[in-house]
């Protein structure tokens, strides 16, 4: 193997891992199950960090960079100042009388997708699916990931790049004239 | 299993997410699950191009000059999914605070004037 060869399997690689992965399905289980709503938005930001680390183990350390600009710092303070701007009823975040219906579904979601993931034939980075010349080429990717990415955003993704900033601009707009008082 | 592992917790995620999304009655909440399954459907697609080759890029023997570089395909669309989802949050974020000023109330069950 060619990529993060020393770490992977590593003992302290598999500690983090376990930690980071516990932790970020805790207290994305509490999002959803605690009933004060800005308890609930703290635990977002415990699950935003730890999908944060998961960028790190996959080796893109640019999307991790970016999950903590956007997510940890901005979305999160959004929502923690949305829930204080409506705060004054005080009812936390019931959940609809037909709950239990809904979590049968999301369980059985859960359960037909790992069946998915652990009964499909991967086709994985390695010697049986690359020839050397490109296996060598792969371990540039990873070792120079933020080159790679920026050549494919800004050459072969060129057109999404553009219509996406066009579509931010367009919520931001939207979102101005919501909000602004009449 | 190494690649399995990050895929059960994207899914895992999703199903959270999911279960959320479809059962909470206030808006921001429903918003923040749903910012869990964009977190999940992220997860998937940079596990996917960290450890899976394109059909294209193994079956073709000469290399073309980037072929390596579609590897990282997975990363640009979690590029793309989070911007989407920070413009779908900030206009959410507005609608909801635009409801809760018209008629102060934050419940998804309330709003339902297009029942009517």
């Amino acid at each position: 193997m060619i990529l993060g060869e020393g770490t992977e399997g590593a003992l302290i690689t598999e500690l983090v891992f376990w930690t980071i992965a516990l932790s970020t399905v805790v207290s994305a289980v509490a999002v959803v199950q605690i009933r004060d709503l800005f308890r609930a938005s703290l635990f977002l930001i415990v699950t935003l960090l730890g999908v944060a680390g998961l960028f790190i183990l996959l080796r893109a350390e640019f999307l991790a960079g970016v999950q903590l600009m956007i997510y940890v710092g901005a979305i999160s303070v959004l929502i923690i100042f949305a829930i204080l701007m409506t705060r004054d009823l005080e009812e936390g975040s019931t959940s609809h009388s037909f709950r239990i219906p809904v979590a049968l579904v999301s369980l059985i979601f859960m359960g037909v997708a790992i069946y998915a993931i652990s009964n499909t034939e991967w086709n994985i980075i390695g010697s049986e699916t690359l020839n050397q010349d490109q296996m060598n080429q792969a371990a540039g990717v990873f070792t120079n990931g933020i080159p790679t990415l920026a050549k494919l955003l800004l050459r072969d993704f060129v057109l999404a790049f553009e219509v996406v900033s066009v579509l931010l601009l367009a919520a931001v707009l939207g979102s101005l004239a919501l909000v602004r008082g009449r | 299993m190494t690649l399995e592992r990050f895929l059960i917790i994207g899914a895992i995620l999703f199903a959270i997410g999911l279960y959320g999304a479809l059962s909470k009655k206030h808006a921001i909440a429903v918003l923040m699950s749903l910012e869990l399954m964009f977190n999940g459907v992220n997860v998937t697609a940079v596990a996917l191009s960290r450890y899976t080759v394109p059909k294209v890029l193994s079956e073709s023997y000469q290399t073309m000059d980037n072929a390596a570089s579609f590897l990282l395909t997975g990363q640009v669309f979690a590029v793309f999914i989070i911007t989407v989802a920070a413009a779908e949050v900030a206009l959410g974020l507005a609608i909801i605070i635009a409801i809760y000023r018209s008629r102060s109330t934050v419940l998804v069950t309330e709003a339902a004037d297009m029942k009517k």
